[in-house]
């Protein structure tokens, strides 16, 4: 099988398992949507703040909410000892990594889809810049949560606290993406300031973690 | 037997040497060194801060290379693995201990210059990142369980020297309060030539006290990983002698 064979069968796989439970996406979707309304109460912001805030909260939220299906996707590997047939299987380890990480943008992606009409409409939003670069925006910044995430899931596998793990972990290598997200969204949703720099920040930092990320999979899945 | 020996006279000898470094340092900077002319005593400081944050920028490649010795070793020498473990938590710890000072002492200075404890500026933002990542890596040290924790942390700690450089650009891009660097920033960098021996005795006297804190870890891992090996072996021998 070709190597874009095997990652389209584990993508394969984890989007079938999804669709028979639903569970990760379901409980994604519930959290996000209590975290912006938690902040949509708190703050009760006027139109002309919430354009300035939201960009933060957009991606808090959705920070936040991955977290719980990053570390559902490996759970489930671990039942029945799946993960050890995948050890010994000969398909490359980077392609189940590449796999996984699909899987997961696009459960986050289902999620920010349903999602941004209700953000609109507790933070009375309407974008002052361009708002087509939203669809380059949150791909790529969810591709930057999600790569790393699936990768530091995989890592924390095997460690005690392994739900407080992930986020110790991902926040601070995070980081950079992060702030690249927040003030791309809040340079779109202003319109004061040219979004173009952070993203191109987000591409860069993309191609390095996945680059990255691939070639250390095999030693992370292989740790004994 | 006599090997261990030597290492510790050496180590007394350096420690000796390193508290006198250190104290002469800190009478150049608080007493010889002259008093600067806008912030007075309060730039004395600086003295502690420039060098601390040196050191803490010099030790996370300690701990990238023993990391990166430790990926290559792991399956084919894996003793020697073991030692480039212990020199990379031994340097990720150093590196917490001096980033803390740089950032204790960089708000307090900021607190006396600009006003204020803290700012999101470039500098400061990819210190507090450099400690943010290293505490994690302890944290994902302490929290794994033994037998893979190695790996995993050297992994770690590749992810972590590839983010702190792009930390740093793109919050150069955002914002920038900190002073340009004091040296080689320009041509109105550097300081006056009255101000240099304290700054270069500090320097060296912190870094002596770096290497001497990596060292002693050092130590301390090694005994803590042969008596791991030692009760490994006794576990593995104990039904052996059983059955005699």
């Amino acid at each position: 099988m070709s190597y874009f064979g095997c990652v389209f069968t584990h993508l394969r796989k984890d989007l079938q398992l999804e669709w028979r439970s639903r569970d990760s996406v379901v409980g994604m979707l519930f959290f996000a949507l209590l975290v912006v309304i938690i902040f949509s109460l708190a703050f009760d912001p006027t139109a002309a703040i919430s354009r300035e805030i939201a960009g933060g909260i957009l991606w808090v939220a959705l920070l936040f909410a991955s977290f719980t299906a990053l570390n559902q996707s490996w759970t489930r590997e671990q039942r029945n000892r799946v993960l050890d047939a995948q050890r010994m299987s000969s398909a490359p380890p980077s392609a189940l990594f590449l796999g996984k990480a699909l899987a997961n943008l696009i459960f986050v992606s289902f999620v920010e889809v349903v999602l941004a009409p209700l953000f609109i409409v507790f933070y009375n939003l309407h974008a002052l810049g361009e708002g087509w670069m939203f669809a380059i925006v949150m791909p790529l910044g969810t591709w930057a949560l999600v790569c790393n995430g699936t990768f530091f899931a995989a890592l924390g596998l095997r460690t005690r606290f392994r739900e407080l793990m992930l986020p110790l972990i991902l926040v601070p290598i995070s980081l950079p993406a992060l702030l690249g997200m927040m003030q791309a969204t809040t340079a779109i949703l202003t319109g004061e300031s040219d979004p173009g720099m952070w993203i191109r920040l987000l591409i860069g930092y993309n191609i390095i973690f996945t680059m990255v990320c691939m070639l250390l999979f095999e030693t992370v899945l292989g740790a004994e | 037997m006599r090997r261990s020996r030597i290492y510790r006279s050496v180590g007394v000898v350096w420690l000796a040497l390193t508290l006198a470094a250190i104290a002469y340092a800190t009478r150049l900077a608080l007493v010889v060194a002259p008093t600067e002319a806008t912030m007075g005593n309060v730039q004395r400081i600086f003295y502690y801060h420039v060098p601390t944050s040196m050191l803490s920028l010099l030790f996370p490649y300690v701990n990238l290379v023993a990391s990166l010795f430790y990926l290559y070793w792991r399956r084919r020498d894996p003793l020697r693995a073991l030692a480039a473990d212990a020199v990379a938590i031994a340097a990720a710890e150093v590196t917490v201990v001096y980033s803390s000072l740089c950032l204790l002492t960089g708000m307090l200075w900021g607190r006396a210059a600009w006003g204020i404890w803290w700012t999101w500026d470039a500098r400061l933002t990819s210190m507090l990142l450099l400690w943010l990542l290293y505490v994690s890596y302890l944290m994902l040290r302490k929290l794994s369980s033994t037998g893979q924790t190695q790996t995993l942390a050297a992994v770690l700690s590749v992810f972590a020297a590839i983010d702190v450089p792009i930390v740093y650009m793109s919050i150069q891009w955002w914002r920038t309060q900190h002073p340009a660097p004091v040296f080689f920033g320009g041509p109105d960098s550097g300081i006056d030539p009255s101000m240099m021996p304290a700054f270069g005795w500090n320097v060296l006297g912190w870094a002596m006290w770096g290497v001497f804190l990596l060292m002693f870890r050092y130590a301390l891992e090694r005994r803590r990983q042969e008596s791991e090996q030692e009760a490994a072996l006794k576990a593995i021998e104990a039904p052996l002698e059983m059955a005699q």
